[in-house]
């Protein structure tokens, strides 16, 4: 029993907990956007299998890391325009439109998948990022090797954070994502289009998306499998909400969940057998919806998610 | 640019958007066929005649359109009702899991009375899977889009779990398989030594009476009405949470079916690769099928057309046979747009 408490103290774990958490922050924050603006994202998880491949591709065909990123980020805005112009001006079900993107972008990376690699049995690796320590800041006990001995993408995704609170509270262009979301005919008023702020936020949300998919193939491993996203773009659309789609508390909510996923591996261990190890990865999954029924109650969605918005209707 | 109402669909236009929507999934397939390095021509014509060029072929689609029809009802019949069922995939191996817990020996009764006491089984495991999600819905306000999207996850593991534990196939030389339902359990092949089987028929026959459910029932009604507009409906004094509460019943009942008819027509046991995602493309099938119960039957057939004709392909033409999940993803974005496109005007400014 004190061995399974145990596990809290160590820097391992943290810094298992915070790689786990990168991609999820990542998807997370994307959703958080699309979702601000009034449209649900469902074609998140095929995106994050779209950004793994592309980014992964790009560095295998000779690109360096970081133009990886910005390809898979670019991939990412593509599905993003296609799922805004489909859901924003012809105002298409949300669901239904955001269930065939994942089918497209995750089919359509299969196939390119096999026509790029058609020979290869075992996927070939690459040179991932590697982890670089900040100096000072790493040396802080057990917190210091969790928080700052991680890849740059990692960092980039605390930079990420930051950067949708900034720029949804502090900015202009916040403000109208946020009131597009809410009330879009106000702002249809001030003389914005509801259909390219839309159409914007989907495109980058779905970039951040795709970028934790890369973090997948280019940061947490070297190469790219097949459903290697599994279902962490829907855990991503249960965490936005359990965020109350404020950047904030998602990346709490991130972290909790990453935290409890890399507990549950290292239980398994200690418990060496005795419970059906399906039963430790079924929980993450288990965890979102008692995390979704706890706090649907008080949730507070933005007032015109799922709402298309027609020119001259109220 | 937006959209404006029509007053009325025209003939032409009920026509001609549904055929550029074919057309578009035609002309993006044909570019990816090209960058795979083969004529588009000799592909499509493969296709074809790998799904309908013989009698097997004929069959081997109908076989395989068999589980998409039961799968593409449950669709159709919850998001009539607005009720989102991701979940079919879920529902479908817990239909499954049901008939290897009831057909492998456990019961033993003749088949008359064996494959619908397993029918209703099955049924009510799948309605019960759904109907947790649709009260999460009701009671709590939680999206069950999220919920069931997760449950697939959550029983695929569970499944995983059985078939290592209690219902692993102990002659099965290690491999995660339940035993093999018995002989009484089974369901008859329509044809002696093909493999098409008398869950075609089931899944026939279930969509007729879905189809007078929706259209000749009260329940129906009241389905399509909070499917509308669940406030105006409550508003009119339909109980709308004991709608919705049934519709997932109905819907789950359904997707439990297919893994069912899978089992006990076609594959005989219960293994992890039971359904390559019939539960999603049920979505396409509901959608391609305008979520009408007899046009389920129909794009359940068109779909697995594809699904076959492309394996069929891909052993002779270098391309590979992910191009089926392409073309019917494309076709099931290109046909929801067509769809608007029929009913509302697009006004530039």
């Amino acid at each position: 029993m004190t061995e399974a408490f145990e596990i809290l103290f160590t820097a391992s774990f943290w810094v298992a907990a915070i790689r786990i958490a990168s991609p999820l922050i990542f998807a997370t924050m994307g959703e958080l956007i699309c979702e601000r603006a009034g449209v649900l994202n469902l074609g998140i998880e095929g995106i994050m299998v779209a950004g793994a491949f592309s980014g992964w591709f790009t560095v295998y065909m000779g690109g360096d890391l970081w133009t990886g990123v910005l390809v898979a980020a670019m991939t990412g805005a593509l599905f993003g325009l296609l799922h805004g112009f489909l859901t924003v001006p012809l105002g298409l079900s949300q669901h239904v439109t955001g269930i065939g993107i994942t089918l497209l972008a995750s089919s359509l990376t299969y196939f390119t998948y096999r026509i790029l690699l058609p020979e290869v049995t075992s996927p070939p690796k690459i040179e991932p990022f590697q982890p670089f320590a900040v100096p000072v800041l790493s040396d802080i006990p057990v917190l210091g090797p969790a928080l700052f001995n991680q890849t740059p993408l990692t960092y980039l995704a605390y930079l990420t954070v930051a950067a949708v609170a900034f720029m949804l509270y502090r900015t202009p262009v916040g403000v109208a994502v946020r009131a597009v979301g809410e009330n879009p005919s106000a702002v249809e008023a001030q003389g914005i289009s509801v259909t390219a702020v839309r159409i914007g936020a989907v495109m980058a949300g779905s970039a951040l998306m795709a970028i934790g998919g890369a973090f997948l193939t280019m940061s947490a491993f070297n190469s790219f499998f097949f459903e290697m996203i599994n279902g962490r773009g829907w855990i991503a659309i249960a965490l936005v909400v359990f965020g109350s789609w404020r950047p904030g508390k998602a990346l709490i909510g991130a972290i909790l969940f990453a935290a409890f996923d890399a507990y549950q591996v290292r239980l398994q261990q200690i418990t060496g057998g005795v419970i059906p190890y399906q039963i430790f990865l079924m929980m993450p999954f288990v965890l979102s919806i008692v995390a979704l029924v706890v706090v649907a109650r008080r949730a507070t969605y933005p007032k015109a998610l799922m709402i298309p918005y027609q020119k001259g209707e109220r | 640019m937006w959209l404006e109402p029509r007053a009325s669909t025209s003939g032409a236009a009920t026509i001609l958007w549904p055929a550029g929507a074919i057309l578009a999934t035609v002309v993006f397939s044909s570019v990816l066929v090209m960058i795979a390095g083969a004529s588009p021509l000799t592909v499509f014509w493969l296709v074809a005649k790998g799904a309908a060029g013989s009698q097997f072929a004929l069959l081997e689609t109908l076989t395989r359109a068999t589980p998409l029809i039961f799968t593409g009802l449950a669709v159709a019949v919850a998001f009539r009702a607005r009720l989102w069922n991701i979940g079919a995939e879920a529902q479908l191996y817990l239909g499954a899991v049901m008939t290897v817990v009831l057909g492998t020996g456990a019961v033993t009764l003749p088949s008359a009375g064996l494959i619908p006491l397993i029918m209703l089984a099955a049924m009510l495991t799948g309605a019960l899977a759904l109907l947790g999600p649709a009260i999460l819905k009701t009671r709590f306000g939680v999206d069950e889009v999220v919920t069931t999207l997760l449950l697939n996850f959550i029983v695929l593991l569970f499944v995983s779990m059985l078939l290592e534990g209690p219902l692993k196939d102990p002659t099965g030389l290690g491999w995660p398989q339940s035993k093999r339902v018995i002989a009484e359990a089974q369901l008859p092949r329509l044809i002696k030594g093909k493999r098409l089987h008398f869950g075609f028929v089931l899944a026939i026959v279930s969509a007729v009476i879905v189809w007078v459910i929706m259209k000749k029932t009260v329940l129906g009604y009241e389905m399509r009405a909070v499917g509308h507009n669940a406030e105006a409906a409550r508003f009119a004094g339909i109980p709308v949470n004991r709608v919705i509460a049934k519709t997932a019943l109905l819907s789950g009942g359904l997707a439990a079916l297919a893994g069912f008819s899978e089992v006990a027509g076609l594959k005989g046991n219960l293994t992890l690769d039971l359904s390559p995602g019939y539960g999603y493309t049920g979505i396409v099938v509901a959608m391609l099928a305008m979520l009408n119960p007899l046009g389920v039957i129909a794009a359940a057939i068109f779909v697995a057309g594809i699904f076959v004709g492309a394996d069929a392909m891909s052993r002779s033409a270098n391309v590979p046979s992910y191009i089926a999940e392409v073309m019917v993803a494309t076709s099931l974005l290109t046909m929801v747009a067509a769809i608007m496109l029929m009913r509302y005007r697009v006004r530039w400014r």
